[in-house]
């Protein structure tokens, strides 16, 4: 059984992810009707699910959740802002308790018990209000008749039983699925009356073959969702075999347990609404579900209940079938452990730099007696470069996984600082790898909260400073070369270099007045740095910013702030496509070949004699473009015998890092390379100034420079460290 | 401070379970030569024998870390025991040997003067190391071989690789 709970987490997750971002699409004052009724479907479905494993709380949950959204949906309420607040609440609630039954971990009741009376609240207050269609309504109702307990379950006295016929067969002997099985029948059982028409003998025969009858008042769907968690769709066959009539009292007394699987529920948490509240419903699904058997209901009143397509049950039957189908189609996508995945990756890796020492190799080949083998190393090379992407786009997502967490977490926060703010995203679509997608998740929720806490102005001072009240938060992600850039702008108040410097100071750090802004700003990546005068419990306290940082940096990112006060402030993230291949730089220096990544250098230059400035005695400077930039020499850094140490005829490498520009000197530069990442650590250990290895088109290792420990520490730094 | 208590007591600790280690010990090895001297290892540590192939080499490294060579996608770095060891001419030709061993889950590779040949060696022919001082301390030795006139050095081969000595692993201790 246990091994389908992790299908069911799943499926469960993503079903409350979809929920929370249609939630959050839903506009109140005009919701969208399939929204709303997509909406409802992945609430179903959770509450399905969870019925099925015997996860109660969350069953309790979603089944009221699902009653609220049910009423919305038919217009029986109105789409109110507390609803959809109340909704995302219980996709927490939800969220925890799944993450409770995943990991046995004790999870909160009083919560859930908390947002079931708020949305119970909520749908019972608007309901009983504005509604006197039910009241009407109830009374030409023919099972009006009926006892008041029975009429409780109106739902299902009202709507006609049908009779299912269901085959389904089980992978392994009966014997070996007897816990799942059992679940299965008593959920079935719960929605109306269970035959069980033929069982497999109770020996180890496989694969065990069930046929069952169902009476139930419950749609097609709902069965079919009962079983569909456990058991292959594909061996899962669900037929009608008939319709008994509306009014015949026997069946709806059989299919009572059905709806009555949820009713103690009600009564427990609110006992006062139990009697008015599903009389409502019962009216509408009786009038709507048989519109013949009632034929004083067209001088019922109904504003709030608008014809719907699936009123009609023959009609709605068929609607889900066609969707059922759809969806399968639609599930043209399979689930893979990504350890698989990675090995994948990591055998292609092994053959592009086999492929590329061949090509060395076949170079020295005489095009004209190795024509056949050349075309064949083309062939290769175009073929194993295709296939390197390809197995590379398996680990690609689109950034919108990230994004779409932050519709959520703008306006929660929004709504808890009392700003009026706006999400926009760009780019949802640009992909990026998937391990840097989840790692990239926390550092840009953190650069989010601290645009809207820091950067966004309260309503009264944005209208003051004539900038319209509601504030704009941009997301926006594009490719940039072999990079991903992802950027979060507001339109806030900016950064304020006199507050940062004066808090510099008041940490005793030692800012001078001529730092470019740049530098400025990088400060508040700082340690403890925070210049909010109020601390609150979403930004202030100065934790947070250094991590981010260093999370970036970690990946291989950078980050780079733009700010002008009273415009805005706009931070770059620039991150690799990938953790596992590099773009980088080739350079020699003696007989070494060292690679330089690619997104740290700024510019190569060779630089005239007279550009070259001493400090001491030494070549110390060189001046580019107006800066002058701090020299550091590879071979000095790594202890080279060089082949050029005239800094006026070797090669000037601008290096960025950390907001900081240094000049590292080379002997030459030897070309671009995309390079497969290795870790020197597996077998030996880290290397100062060296941030991994890779293997080269002629077989031979190079290492890869870490440029941040180079910027940072420069050669002497280096040599002490060793 | 400690780390040398440590140590020693790890020596005093092998040298107290000497025989029971012998008979563990006995079985197969690698013999190779370095200088005049014989020496053997563990033939379940050995992965494969090559030639010599260039090397790239790290930064600061102790001179006795020649570099870190692409052993089919895998970077193992390769340490010249001669110079370790002071034994031998250091000299880089078509014939010199690296063994590769797989130690400590790790892969290294180790320059030898010349590969001999893998014995079988029974508990007895496996004598205790005496207490020697140099380079090889006796606490990376496990016994003597003997078989007919020729001595090995039978080499802890996985304590050494590991110990700070060689440093080619990140010891938690800083010194």
């Amino acid at each position: 059984m246990s091994q389908f709970y992790g299908v069911f987490f799943e499926e469960a997750s993503e079903l409350l992810a979809e929920m929370e971002n249609l939630l959050l699409q839903l506009d109140p004052d005009a919701p969208d009707s399939e929204k709303l009724n997509a909406i409802f479907r992945a609430a179903h479905s959770i509450k399905g699910g969870a019925s099925t494993f015997g996860f109660t709380d969350m069953t309790e949950v979603t089944h009221i959740l699902e009653s609220m959204l049910d009423k919305v949906r038919k217009g029986e309420l109105t789409l109110t802002d507390e609803m959809v607040d109340a909704s995302l609440k219980a996709g927490d609630i939800l969220k925890s308790q799944m993450a409770g039954h995943r990991d046995q971990s004790a999870t909160d009741p009083e919560a859930a018990a908390a947002i079931c009376a708020v949305l119970k609240g909520l749908a019972d207050a608007q309901s009983r209000a504005p509604t006197p269609a039910p009241a009407v309504a109830q009374t030409p109702e023919p099972p009006a008749t009926v006892a008041a307990p029975t009429q409780k379950a109106g739902p299902a006295s009202g709507s006609a039983p049908v009779v299912y016929r269901i085959e389904f067969s089980v992978a392994g002997s009966a014997r070996a699925n007897k816990a799942m099985l059992d679940n299965i029948f008593a959920d079935l059982r719960s929605k109306g009356k269970l035959d069980v028409l033929t069982e497999p003998a109770d020996g180890d025969v496989e694969p065990a073959v069930f046929a069952l009858q169902l009476a139930t008042a419950a749609s097609e769907e709902d069965v079919w969702e009962v079983l569909a968690f456990v058991i292959d769709p594909a061996a899962l066959k669900i037929e009608t075999l008939s319709a008994e009539g509306a009014t015949v009292p026997a069946p709806a007394a059989k299919a009572d347990p059905g709806y009555g699987f949820f009713e103690p529920l009600y009564d427990a948490l609110v006992p006062q609404g139990s009697a008015e509240k599903p009389a409502p419903a019962a009216t509408s699904v009786a009038a709507a579900k048989v519109p013949d058997a009632d034929p004083e209901k067209d001088d019922v009143p109904r504003p709030q209940m608008p014809a719907r397509p699936e009123a009609v049950p023959p009609g709605r039957r068929e609607s889900d079938k066609a969707s059922a189908a759809s969806a399968n189609a639609d599930s043209s996508s399979i689930r893979v452990n990504i350890e698989k995945v990675d090995l994948l990756i990591n055998l292609v890796g092994e053959l592009v730099i086999a492929q590329a020492m061949l090509a060395q190799t076949a170079s020295k080949i005489d095009p004209v007696t190795g024509e056949s083998l050349l075309q064949g190393m083309n062939q290769l090379e175009r073929n194993v470069r295709d296939l390197q992407e390809a197995v590379m786009s398996i680990r690609m997502m689109p950034i919108g996984f990230v994004f779409s967490r932050f519709p959520r977490v703008v306006r929660d926060l929004a709504g808890k600082l009392k700003k009026e703010v706006e999400l926009k995203t760009v780019g949802e679509g640009t992909e990026l790898d998937r391990g840097l997608i989840e790692k990239i998740s926390d550092p840009l929720t953190h650069l989010v909260r601290n645009s809207l806490d820091h950067g966004i102005e309260l309503p009264e001072k944005r209208i003051a400073a004539g900038k319209p009240a509601r504030g704009t938060i941009t997301l926006r992600a594009f490719h940039q070369g072999g990079n991903i850039v992802i950027e979060v702008g507001d339109d806030g108040a900016g950064l304020s270099r006199e507050k940062i410097l004066s808090k510099a100071r008041s940490r005793g750090m030692p800012v001078p007045d001529s730092m470019t802004d740049q530098e400025v700003w990088q400060l508040i990546f700082e340690a403890g740095f925070s210049t909010a005068e109020v601390v609150t419990d979403v930004s202030g306290r100065g934790v947070g910013m250094d991590v981010v940082k260093r999370n970036i940096q970690a990946l291989g990112g950078s980050v780079d702030i733009d700010s002008a006060l009273g415009v805005g402030t706009r931070m770059s993230i620039r991150l690799p496509l990938t953790l596992a291949i590099l773009d980088g730089m080739s350079v020699s220096v003696g007989n070494q070949t060292f690679i330089v990544p690619l997104i740290s250098i700024v510019e190569s230059l060779q630089p005239r004699r007279e550009d070259i400035k001493g400090v001491q005695g030494r070549d110390a400077l060189v001046h580019v473009r107006g800066d002058y930039l701090p020299v550091v020499a590879l071979h000095e850094v790594f202890g080279i015998q060089p082949r050029e140490t005239d800094m006026g005829k070797g090669i000037m490498m601008i290096l960025e890092a950390e907001g900081t520009k240094k000049a590292l000197f080379v002997d030459e530069l030897l070309g671009q390379h995309q390079v497969v990442i290795k870790s020197l650590q597996s077998n030996y250990k880290k290397v100062p100034g060296v941030s991994g290895a890779t293997i080269m088109g002629d077989g031979r290792v190079a290492l890869i420079l870490d440029v941040a420990a180079i910027v940072r520490g420069g050669s002497s730094r280096m040599l002490e460290a060793a | 401070m400690t780390q040398t208590a440590k140590a020693a007591s790890a020596a005093a600790t092998t040298a107290s379970s000497a025989p029971s280690m012998l008979t563990q010990q006995a079985g197969e090895f690698l013999t190779f030569t370095l200088g005049a001297e014989e020496y053997g290892v563990e033939i379940l540590k050995v992965q494969e024998i090559r030639g010599y192939e260039q090397v790239t080499t790290i930064a600061n490294a102790p001179v006795f870390i020649k570099g870190v060579i692409n052993l089919r996608g895998v970077i193992v770095p390769i340490v010249d025991m001669r110079i370790k060891f002071a034994l031998g001419k250091v000299e880089y030709d078509q014939f010199t040997v690296v063994i590769i061993l797989n130690v400590a889950n790790r892969v290294v590779g180790m320059v030898v003067d010349g590969v001999s040949d893998v014995i079988n060696l029974t508990p007895e022919q496996i004598r205790p190391a005496p207490e020697i001082g140099g380079g090889l301390g006796s606490r990376y030795i496990i016994g003597l071989g003997t078989l007919d006139k020729r001595m090995l050095i039978l080499m802890d081969i996985e304590r050494l690789m590991t110990s700070p000595d060689m440093s080619l692993v990140d010891n938690d201790v800083v010194h």
